[in-house]
């Protein structure tokens, strides 16, 4: 594509994010803009998240120093758990988040898109929390393939919308929750599940999850004495990564990492790694790398790991990787299967297939760090929701 | 085209923009379709551009454009057909199309050989307002137009922001909600076509959700459109297998 002039417009990242929207979208998003500006930074707003953070979720999550697998590999290997929040996932940071400010602009009903279904269930559980209507919008190929995901939503008491229309998975799950969000937007807040999307969503997405890093920062400096030498992420949409990695960008001398997901790792196989695969272009809502064909269609994306599979990446994500300060590397699917046997029989602790990806790249590039180093990898989520489908690819005694 | 639908203002009748998905209903049939729509009295035609994730348009319009880019339909398809064809229509052609497949193809491209093959404008329905400068001022060399759109929840303070950069016609989007849409709440409409006439100078068009010219007939004679916009009833029509010529009749006919 033409290479596109540096904007310097809000709600972009160097030259990517924006707000490209039908119009009918403008009014609800600057309606989400203003309390972004005016609501989340509020005492109020921000005392009542804290207490759920901590209370609800339990916030902080710890890091635990992996003790025999820093041995093996020569590196000190720190993990923050993102997997011990409630639901699961650090995706309950940003679900809460937004559904708090929801609440507090008076709105009855979220709606939200999911693919895995974790977004799906941490906005569901969110929902219950503050007693709004939730309905979520999922491919009706991931409504099949996540069945009991699909119960954990309506059991807590979600509408599950299974989406027919594209290609039955995430992307269009999210192109049919912004059409619902176009004719339902008078009481009806879009909870956005990751770091891409329109303006603000990559922006609030981020305010939402960097408490993981602004966490594990401090976490670093009281149990070490110092900084981390790296950080690490897996990157889909990015949220995690962002969360994660935000915190640490001013501070140059940590090496900044986000790992996407290959694929099956043959050459011009499916993929999710949109900056490592990928062009630049616009889809839903930003101009983000995309997984895409020459004209401008956009592509299946690909992974083992059902929350990284998504054919785009947070624009910011773009931008870091632009400007150099992140490093954007990849896994590929049988890398992450390995890594999640690994910690499940080397720490005892199941990570997701997502997080496992991050882990994965840690594995097999460890030795490229010297001796010591200390290396913090986000555990975003656990990997009790992956068993059955691990258990397809790794053969148990 | 501004003088186009006032022309047929003139005439005593609203002016007919039918719109029609390239490639639809088929690769081989689409440019006879065009010349039938053409030919049975269109003002002015939206040419659609598929997308494969267009999240402006509902479930008619989004089977279209799957069936038509599984055909292997691309916008170099669609240029390269004006090209060979330029000049055999009496109707004024609009591209509409979502900014991805447009960014892909350069726009400066775009705007070199839209003009080169008689296209008069673009109508993008992800390029809101703040979004809008690199697009025109690709197109702004070749005197092309991009269409503004707005619609019932579009502020009368909104619609002046756009106000100095709509030329020709504004698209007036009559129901939050998908194309094919129908909004029976006709004071909405009529509400949003009053503030739209308060604010621009050039004529409106109405569109989502028409079907037959009765429906303007419901509204307030002081808040009827220049133009309507008639997009999902003419390719449902189409597809059963009726002809252009028998679904733009009626709206086609002196009133």
């Amino acid at each position: 594509m033409k290479k596109l002039p540096q904007l310097n417009r809000p709600g972009y990242f160097g030259e990517y994010g924006g707000r490209y929207v039908p119009e009918t979208l403008m009014p609800p998003l600057l309606e989400v803009e203003n309390a972004l500006t005016d609501i989340l930074p509020s005492a109020e707003y921000q005392s009542r998240l804290s207490e759920l953070l901590a209370e609800y979720c339990g916030r902080p999550t710890p890091i635990t120093f992996c003790d025999r697998l820093s041995n093996e590999l020569g590196i000190e290997l720190y993990l923050k758990r993102e997997d011990l929040l409630h639901t699961g996932a650090h995706k309950i940071n940003n679900a809460l988040g937004q559904a708090l400010l929801a609440q507090m602009m008076g709105k009855t009903h979220v709606i939200a898109e999911t693919g895995a279904g974790q977004h799906g269930v941490a906005t569901a559980t969110a929902a219950a929390k503050f007693g709004l209507k939730c309905t979520i919008f999922m491919g009706a190929k991931d409504v099949e393939r996540q069945a009991p995901n699909v119960q954990r939503m309506k059991l807590l008491g979600a509408q599950v919308v299974a989406v027919q229309s594209g290609s039955c998975t995430l992307k269009d799950a999210i192109n049919e929750a912004l059409r619902y969000w176009i004719s339902h937007q008078a009481d009806t807040m879009y909870v956005f599940g990751t770091a891409a999307g329109p303006h603000p969503f990559p922006t609030l997405v981020r305010e939402l999850q960097k408490v993981i890093g602004t966490e594990a920062r401090q976490q670093m400096i009281s149990r070490t004495g110092g900084l981390p030498d790296a950080v690490v992420a897996c990157v889909g949409g990015g949220s995690n990564a962002i969360g994660m990695l935000y915190p640490f960008v001013q501070d140059e001398p940590v090496k900044l990492y986000g790992v996407e997901a290959g694929g099956t790792g043959e050459p011009g196989c499916a993929n999710s790694a949109s900056i490592n695969l990928g062009t630049p272009g616009v889809l839903h809502g930003a101009r983000m790398n995309l997984l895409q064909d020459s004209h401008g269609q956009i592509q299946e994306s690909s992974s083992i790991s059902a929350g990284l599979d998504y054919p785009g990446v947070g624009p910011e994500h773009v931008y870091l990787h632009e400007i150099g300060r992140v490093r954007y590397v990849v896994a590929y699917d049988h890398e992450a299967l390995a890594a999640f046997r690994r910690l499940s029989e080397a720490e005892g602790i199941i990570p997701a297939l997502e997080s496992s990806h991050a882990l994965a790249w840690v594995f097999a590039h460890a030795k490229d760090f010297a001796a010591g180093s200390k290396v913090l990898v986000n555990l975003s989520g656990r990997g009790d929701k992956d068993l059955a489908h691990a258990l397809r690819f790794i053969k148990l005694d | 085209m501004k003088e186009t639908i006032l022309a047929a203002n003139k005439s005593g009748r609203c002016a007919v923009i039918p719109f029609i998905t390239a490639g639809f209903p088929s690769r081989d049939t689409f440019w006879e379709t065009l010349t039938q729509v053409d030919a049975a009295g269109a003002d002015i035609i939206e040419i659609g551009i598929p997308f494969s994730d267009p999240v402006a348009d509902g479930p008619v319009i989004e089977d279209i454009s799957r069936q038509v880019l599984a055909q292997g339909m691309t916008l170099d398809w669609v240029i390269d057909g004006l090209r060979a064809r330029k000049g055999t229509f009496r109707a004024q052609l609009v591209l509409m199309g979502y900014m991805n497949p447009f960014v892909q193809y350069g726009l400066e491209r775009l705007s070199a050989d839209c003009s080169a093959v008689g296209v008069s404008g673009f109508i993008v329905p992800d390029l809101p307002l703040e979004e809008t400068p690199e697009f025109r001022e690709a197109i702004a060399p070749y005197g092309l137009t991009l269409i503004t759109l707005v619609g019932p929840n579009t502020t009368t303070e909104r619609m002046k922001q756009y106000a100095p950069f709509s030329k020709e016609y504004v698209y007036v989007v009559s129901v939050l909600g998908t194309t094919g849409g129908v909004n029976k709440h006709v004071e909405t409409v009529a509400d949003t076509i009053r503030r739209a006439r308060s604010v621009f100078d050039v004529p409106l068009a109405l569109g989502f959700g028409l079907c037959v010219p009765e429906q303007l007939d419901a509204l307030p004679p002081d808040a009827r459109p220049d133009a309507a916009v008639i997009g999902t009833a003419l390719l449902r029509h189409i597809g059963n297998g009726g002809s252009p010529a028998s679904f733009l009749a009626p709206w086609v006919r002196s009133n």
